[in-house]
């Protein structure tokens, strides 16, 4: 007799898979981290090699020690590692690179559950937690190797020198990435090869980086008066980093479109808010950590109706 | 009015162009007594009793409700317990052919001077819903007389991959199909319009039906775009005519009723003939089917029969579905029958049935994004992992899970290929349940 095989249905199923997802955010990276290596030389390498390694191998240890099944393969841990190591800057010790990556991890990820349950983004975390504690090494950004202007300022970033009124970098070095800063985080021309790619693989919703991004600008202009000053906002810091790849984290973000709306406003204006009246010259992966804790309750807010439920004009 | 939660869907329409062919008589015929939505049938015939091609062996039990009739010509075999695909259990009738298949002498075509005899021929008829679900057409009928309606559906949609049955009917039998929108424009008064709705992917059974129906100002054929689920009922009335059917309410409380386009040419061929619905195409096809068709065959004919007629690899058989891919129930035996509302019937290899890795739920919101119904399947998931019973019907009903119509997207487009649709069928069974017994 023919053993056939039951299950429910449907009997088909997508080929875009959770690996397959994981590996476009890791190719959508991969623009950033070559414009971050030629910005800022090799050392960048080292950085994101280390917090990559680390990351990968703390998830299989931790699944390793409290004998879970072991995911490393979903690649998702190299997406963390990844961000948070484009988030940081060139000269980064190593050893704090490597705490970073543990923390973001084994504290932020496997310890609520590993995949899917953690509540705040691992990365955005992971940098934030790195901030405060080693802010004598980490703050402000590593210099550029390539510059039109020889007059920078070692370690100052453009956020830093807005607030001081200092001569800035023009706005086309600001949009190419030549001037200090994270690794990932300087050059927009990458992220936004990357933003477009997430969108033609329809990773993302071009919403999210879209509303996050025009939150800081208009309220910017609003506050400012200056477009100019506004457009520094924009490419200065994290913002497009933070926008493209962590504001849009499934895990970590409401689960319906109007709630990933609000999610990318809310984290607009309290970047602006920590950028313009906060001591911190930068708020982006804060503003996401603050979001990422209130997103349930945007989700509970912004339930999908029904359609039995909507009723006829 | 705003757009639904749809999905691109390979098409794997390899029967479009075929013609259906007839099965060789087989030699025994099974018809459980619960084939369709609704009262199952009450069986009539005794054991050992000789039946025609028509005779009626089981009669309708109450309003909603179909009855049952003999496809092949032979002798009641035995009339027992039966366990369907779908898990529950009925009666079934067995009835060896002996291969003449003669005519039961009693046929006659009926006698239709009205909507009330329409309505009693087709009940007579045991026709049920041909585009999946089963309902009993004459209820559909009575309510298209009965209640306010203004507009007639004619269902040719066919969203589900592979399947072409609906395709073949509007291309061979548009006669039958225009002849059975005749009937209806005829007994039927109240509807202004009649729209017949096609997905674009069907441009022969498109042009076929604009042709066809040119002369009459009443009826409108819509193509519409190849996105499922297109066909499904609530989905299908929304984008056409703009209409919430609120839940658990039916197309006919919004004034339309909806029939499959297969359905409305049998109403033709059961006019002129009197031949009782006891023979069924359906499209056999799938990745372990070497020469796809489709196929009529005697309602309650085995899979296996179907199968060996459709040249199957019987070693590489992993899963057999009644239907289409995305809402189609997987056979559990080969010597099962097919049944009056099996549209396809699909034979997958191994390789292409045997489960895949699943991952964590991240949270993406895709099925969220494409539900037709505007659910959110990951609050049934929570919902269910609810201790107290009440708690748990209380979260699952604020989620509207009665809403959910099993279209299967949510699991379709899932990256982490999480099982929605089992999740949703627990759920709203396990809901049922608790209200049920809350009424008693």
């Amino acid at each position: 007799m023919n053993k056939l095989i039951v299950s429910s249905s449907p009997h088909i199923k997508t080929k875009h898979d959770t690996p397959r997802i994981m590996l476009d955010v890791i190719i959508a990276l991969l623009p950033a981290l070559i414009a971050g290596v030629v910005i800022y030389g090799i050392r960048a390498l080292l950085v994101v090699a280390t917090c990559v390694v680390s990351s990968v191998v703390a998830e299989f240890l931790f699944n390793l020690i409290t004998k879970k099944e072991q995911t490393v393969f979903d690649l998702s841990a190299i997406i963390t590692g990844l961000i948070l190591a484009l988030s940081l800057r060139a000269d980064a010790p190593i050893w704090q690179c490597v705490i970073g990556s543990v923390f973001a991890i084994v504290v932020v990820k496997c310890l609520f559950g590993g995949l899917g349950c953690n509540f705040a983004n691992p990365a955005a975390t992971g940098r934030v937690f790195l901030l405060i504690c080693f802010s004598s090494t980490l703050a402000g950004g590593s210099l550029p190797l390539i510059t039109s202007n020889p007059d920078l300022v070692a370690g100052a970033t453009p956020l830093p020198q807005i607030a001081a009124g200092a001569e800035l970098p023009s706005l086309l070095d600001m949009f190419l990435g030549l001037r200090g800063g994270s690794i990932g985080e300087s050059c927009i021309l990458a992220l936004l090869i990357g933003f477009v790619y997430l969108v033609a693989r329809k990773v993302i919703n071009f919403e999210v980086p879209l509303i996050m991004v025009a939150t800081v600008f208009v309220l910017s202009l609003i506050v400012g008066g200056d477009v100019n000053v506004a457009l520094y906002q924009v490419l200065a810091g994290g913002l497009v980093f933070g926008a493209v790849f962590m504001a849009t984290d499934y895990v970590t973000t409401p689960i319906t479109r109007v709630g990933k709306m609000i999610f990318a406003f809310g984290c607009g204006l309290i970047t602006f808010l920590i950028r313009m009246y906060g001591n911190y010259p930068e708020g982006v992966s804060f503003a996401i950590l603050f979001m990422n804790i209130i997103s349930p309750y945007i989700e509970q807010w912004t339930k999908p109706r029904a359609l039995g439920k909507r009723g006829n004009k | 009015m705003s757009k639904l939660g749809k999905i691109k869907l390979p098409h794997r329409k390899h029967t479009a162009e075929m013609k259906d062919s007839r099965i060789p008589t087989p030699s025994v015929v099974v018809l459980p007594m619960s084939q369709y939505i609704g009262a199952p049938a009450i069986p009539i015939v005794k054991v050992g009793q000789t039946v025609c091609v028509g005779t009626k062996v089981a009669e309708a039990d109450g309003k909603v409700s179909a009855a049952i009739h003999s496809p092949v010509s032979g002798t009641v075999k035995k009339v027992g317990d039966f366990l369907l695909a779908n898990g529950k259990s009925c009666q079934a009738i067995t009835i060896e052919s002996d291969g003449e298949m003669t005519m039961d002498p009693g046929i006659t075509p009926p006698t239709v001077t009205n909507a009330e005899e329409l309505c009693q021929a087709i009940r007579e008829s045991g026709l049920v819903g041909l585009g999946g679900a089963g309902f009993p057409t004459a209820n559909k009928l009575e309510n298209a007389i009965s209640k306010n309606i203004d507009t007639i559906i004619v269902n040719g949609a066919e969203c589900e991959p592979y399947i072409t049955v609906d395709n073949r009917t509007m291309i061979d039998g548009a006669e039958n199909v225009v002849k059975g929108v005749k009937i209806i424009e005829e007994y039927i008064p109240g509807p202004q319009q009649i729209i017949v709705a096609i997905e674009n992917n069907k441009p022969i059974a498109i042009k076929k039906m604009t042709e066809a129906f040119a002369g009459d100002p009443k009826v409108k054929v819509v193509a519409l775009p190849s996105e499922y689920p297109q066909g499904a009922e609530k989905t299908l009335v929304y984008t056409l005519l703009g209409r919430v059917i609120p839940d658990g309410k039916l197309p006919s409380d919004v004034g339309c009723v909806m029939f499959n386009v297969t359905s409305v040419a049998f109403f033709a061929h059961y006019l002129e003939t009197g031949i009782p619905y006891v023979w069924r195409t359906l499209t056999v096809d799938g990745s372990a089917v070497k020469s796809p068709k489709n196929v009529t065959a005697p309602i309650g004919t085995s899979l296996r029969d179907i199968l060996t007629f459709c040249d199957a690899d019987f070693d590489n058989l992993g899963k057999v579905l009644y239907g289409g891919p995305m809402m189609g129930i997987a056979a559990y035996d080969l010597d099962a029958p097919i049944y009056k509302n099996t549209n396809a019937l699909l034979a997958l290899s191994k390789a292409e049935s045997l489960p895949k890795k699943q991952y964590p739920c991240i949270h993406c919101g895709k099925c969220v994004a494409h539900c037709p119904m505007g659910l959110n399947p990951t609050a049934f998931v929570k919902a269910m992992k609810i201790e107290s019973k009440d708690e748990r019907a209380e979260a699952l009903q604020s989620a509207n899970v009665l809403s959910c119509i099993d279209c299967g997207s949510c699991s379709y487009v899932c990256p982490s290929r999480r099982p929605l649709v089992e999740n949703n069928k627990l759920a709203k069974n396990d809901l049922r349940a608790t209200l049920a017994s809350k009424k008693n």
